[in-house]
């Protein structure tokens, strides 16, 4: 193993040649704010919160999937990259419907916590409002594609860790969005082998675990009754 | 394959061609005017004259004076510098075109001035076959020479030697950015050994751009033949043409072209009976504009969703399946046989001294003379546009041009004297792009064009990165508001604003530079922005209490 040295916000950190920027920054306390990177899975650098800024190169790079070199000068946080970063997030909530309040996810979700740590109180951008549809077609999950922030994390724990590669993306730009199998209603889909890793990933309430909320609380009252039974007549089956 | 052989098999192909030509395009601009037709009346014609022995009618590829297809030109072996020009010409008036070529009276079609500067200014190095041999017969490709520059470099030169050459001559790639031709050559070739890829791109996508099917339809075997090129000097044994469905007529004589190639030796297993292979295949693509960003379009041709992904790896190190791959544009792999032919010192003695060679233009927009034109670099905009193009039509005058699709800009009248090279442009707010150049008049609104592009850009971004997948949207609403004239001074700072933050963010270049039309309309014409401004509300409300 070979090691290399860099400056990240002035700060000398040794990091193993061959890991990230991102990795490197971690490593040393540094924060930096992320939506597609997820742990174990690749790295695509879409969601563009990682930019960061590295002497003498004129482009941004995105963190993830930034190899850290010897001598690199490294700026994680400008008033430049705050203000994009928030930008990107105001986007974000603009392009789906985030209502946190009627959110599964609420008060446990990356978009919340990313926007709470870039400084977004409000967008100034358009809301587009759109109309994206719910599948709760799967017996166990469900996906809301208005929360969808079309990180691709389902697609590649689906794909590289799960190895069923039931998810997708199709369309284009705006029309873009996430799909089950060749489109088909996610409980229709014989590869999907309902491990739920998908739902481990999504960093929003877009896809989420049925029955979590109270709503959709299933009681068994019958149970009350079938102990009660069991004690008295010893009778174990119902 | 002896030299000797080769040389040959063209002087027999030269032999077999009759005294006098009649060109007739065939391409998809004029076939859609009937060209297909006067071909037909033009044979049917030689036929009832008896002219079977001397004179022939050959479909070839595009002329480019597009506007006035379908053109038919005579060509007459023994006086090759007297050609004579019909345009527009009608199935009906292929009779007394034929019937003129006995001196039975003048020919009924109109004729065209073959030394207008529309011509006379041009200089044809990529284009010099088109409109004058069948792209559909290896033999006429071979009768100008086809195929002996790949055979040259085989035979005479080292793989090294070859990318040397196209390093000399300052070739740039010909897609839109410039990079330097000779040094993705060299970083190829320099990756161990091992299977490597040539792809030619040829999903062209911007609108108003229409070069590499051009070159694709009236010269295919100078592509295949620059590909085979490539493949030798980098040690590629594999080639792929990423050609868009759209494009249904060039996809059609790439594969005649690949077979009757195949055939002759000169590509596939053993090229000229030497070790060397060389395979090329076509890839349909469905028509997505981001599909020509090279990242995307590798994605594509794995046969995957058209996605780019972040550089680096540049895929000269990591490209097709993971294996080192040079991706060139049609009209960049176009000019390789000639450089080979001539040399490099030849090619680095046309053009400017950044930029080499001739550059192909597809010149629309309000101008009289529309259709493709091949010229030197360092020629200027104004020549190009009121000289070879003939300025525009019904008395208006030039506002500006748009260059580089949607990743260009527009250049005011002002700026016309400019001289047309990568550096120039991008000086001015624009680029080179692919080639494709609107002119546009006083009547144009400059806030509409600039909403044309975002549309465009819009509806072709892939949505991998929220900045251009949401950027575009935002940026798109706000010219529509301004346009629609309920924008305030804090909604164009916001564009402003978005314009600077999608091209610092986007993820592929592409992104980065879909805010260039907006910026540079802005930049040039920023009185037609302020003209659509409403009073801001807020403002409007404190003076009145106040």
């Amino acid at each position: 193993m070979s090691v290399v040295t860099l400056k990240i916000n002035d700060i000398d950190v040794a990091a193993e040649a061959g890991k990230t920027v991102l990795d490197a920054a971690r490593e040393a306390g540094i924060r930096i704010p992320t939506l597609c990177h997820l742990d174990g899975v690749s790295d695509v650098g879409a969601c563009r919160l990682c930019l960061i800024e590295i002497k003498g190169i004129p482009k941004l790079l995105p963190a993830c999937v930034t190899e850290v070199a010897e001598g690199m000068d490294v700026t994680t946080h400008t008033p430049q990259l705050d203000e994009y970063r928030r930008m990107t997030v105001e986007m974000l909530f603009s392009e789906g419907n985030h209502v946190c309040a009627v959110c599964v996810a609420n008060e446990n979700c990356e978009l919340q916590d990313v926007a709470i740590e870039v400084g977004m109180d409000h967008s100034r951008f358009t809301y587009r409002f759109p109309e994206r549809g719910v599948d709760i077609s799967h017996p166990q999950f469900g996906i809301d594609h208005n929360r969808c922030i079309l990180c691709t994390r389902c697609v590649r724990v689906c794909d590289e860790i799960e190895g069923a590669h039931v998810w997708d993306v199709a369309g284009r730009g705006a029309a873009a969005k996430v799909i089950t199998g060749l489109n088909q209603p996610w409980g229709d889909v014989d590869a999907c082998t309902a491990c739920g890793k998908c739902v481990d990933a999504c960093p929003t309430g877009s896809i989420f675990r049925k029955g979590s909320t109270a709503s959709e609380l299933d009681r068994d009252r019958g149970k009350l009754e079938f102990l009660v039974k069991a004690r008295e007549e010893n009778q174990w089956t119902r | 394959m002896e030299r000797a052989e080769l040389l040959e098999q063209a002087t027999v192909a030269k032999q077999a061609q009759k005294r006098i030509r009649l060109h007739c395009c065939t391409s998809t601009g004029c076939q859609a005017s009937q060209s297909l037709d006067v071909k037909k009346q033009l044979d049917a014609a030689i036929k009832t004259h008896n002219l079977g022995d001397t004179v022939e009618a050959v479909g070839v590829g595009c002329m480019g004076f597009c506007g006035q297809g379908p053109m038919v030109e005579i060509e007459d072996a023994d006086s090759p510098a007297e050609k004579k020009h019909y345009q527009k010409v009608t199935p009906e008036q292929a009779e007394s075109i034929i019937g003129s070529l006995n001196g039975s009276g003048e020919a009924e079609a109109i004729q065209g001035d073959p030394n207008h500067p529309f011509f006379s200014r041009q200089l044809l190095i990529v284009r010099e076959h088109s409109g004058r041999i069948d792209p559909e017969r290896i033999d006429e490709y071979l009768a100008v020479g086809g195929y002996q520059a790949l055979h040259h470099a085989i035979y005479e030169m080292t793989p090294a030697e070859v990318v040397q050459e196209i390093t000399q001559s300052g070739l740039r790639g010909r897609g839109g950015a410039g990079y330097p031709t000779g040094l993705k050559w060299a970083t190829v070739a320099k990756m161990p050994p091992g299977q490597k890829y040539i792809i030619c791109n040829a999903d062209e996508g911007d609108p108003g751009a229409f070069m590499d099917r051009s070159v694709l339809e009236s010269d295919p075997h100078r592509i295949l033949e620059g590909m085979a090129i490539a493949g030798y000097a980098v040690g590629a044994t594999q080639g792929y043409i990423y050609v868009r469905a759209e494009y249904p007529l060039a996809i059609t004589r790439l594969q005649k072209a690949i077979q009757q190639a195949k055939r002759k030796h000169c590509l596939g297993a053993q090229i000229f009976d030497s070790p060397v292979d060389f395979t090329i295949e076509i890839r349909v693509g469905a028509g997505a504009f981001v599909c020509g960003e090279e990242t995307a379009l590798i994605s594509s041709v794995e046969g995957g969703r058209g996605n780019p992904r972040p550089r680096p790896p540049y895929p000269a190190v990591s490209g097709l399946h993971g294996c080192p791959t040079l991706i060139n544009n049609v009209e960049t792999l176009g000019n390789i046989s000639p450089i080979i032919r001539n040399g490099a010192e030849w090619f680095a003695g046309i053009g400017t001294e950044r930029s080499k060679g001739t550059k192909i233009f597809s010149l629309t927009g309000k101008i009289r003379n529309n259709g493709l034109i091949e010229v030197p670099m360092g020629i200027t905009l104004r020549q190009i546009v009121e000289e070879m193009g003939g300025g525009v039509p019904g008395g208006n005058s030039v506002k500006a041009i748009q260059t580089g699709g949607p990743s260009g800009g527009c250049i005011p009248d002002r700026e016309l004297d400019t001289p047309v090279d990568y550096d120039s442009l991008r000086e001015l707010g624009s680029m080179m792009g692919s080639g494709g150049m609107v002119v546009m008049d006083d009547d144009t609104s400059m806030v509409q064009v600039a909403q044309f592009y975002m549309e465009f850009c819009r509806g072709e971004t892939c949505g991998k990165c929220i900045p251009c997948r949401a950027g575009t949207v935002q940026m798109y609403q706000l010219l529509t508001k301004l346009l629609d004239e309920k924008a305030t001074k804090r909604d164009l700072d916001k564009l402003k604003e978005l314009c600077g933050m999608v091209q610092a963010t986007s993820l592929c270049g592409l992104g980065q530079t879909a805010p260039n039309p907006v910026l540079s309309t802005l930049h040039y014409f920023e009185q037609e922005y302020l003209e659509l401004l409403q009073p801001d509300p807020i403002t409007l409300a404190a003076n009145s209490r106040g």
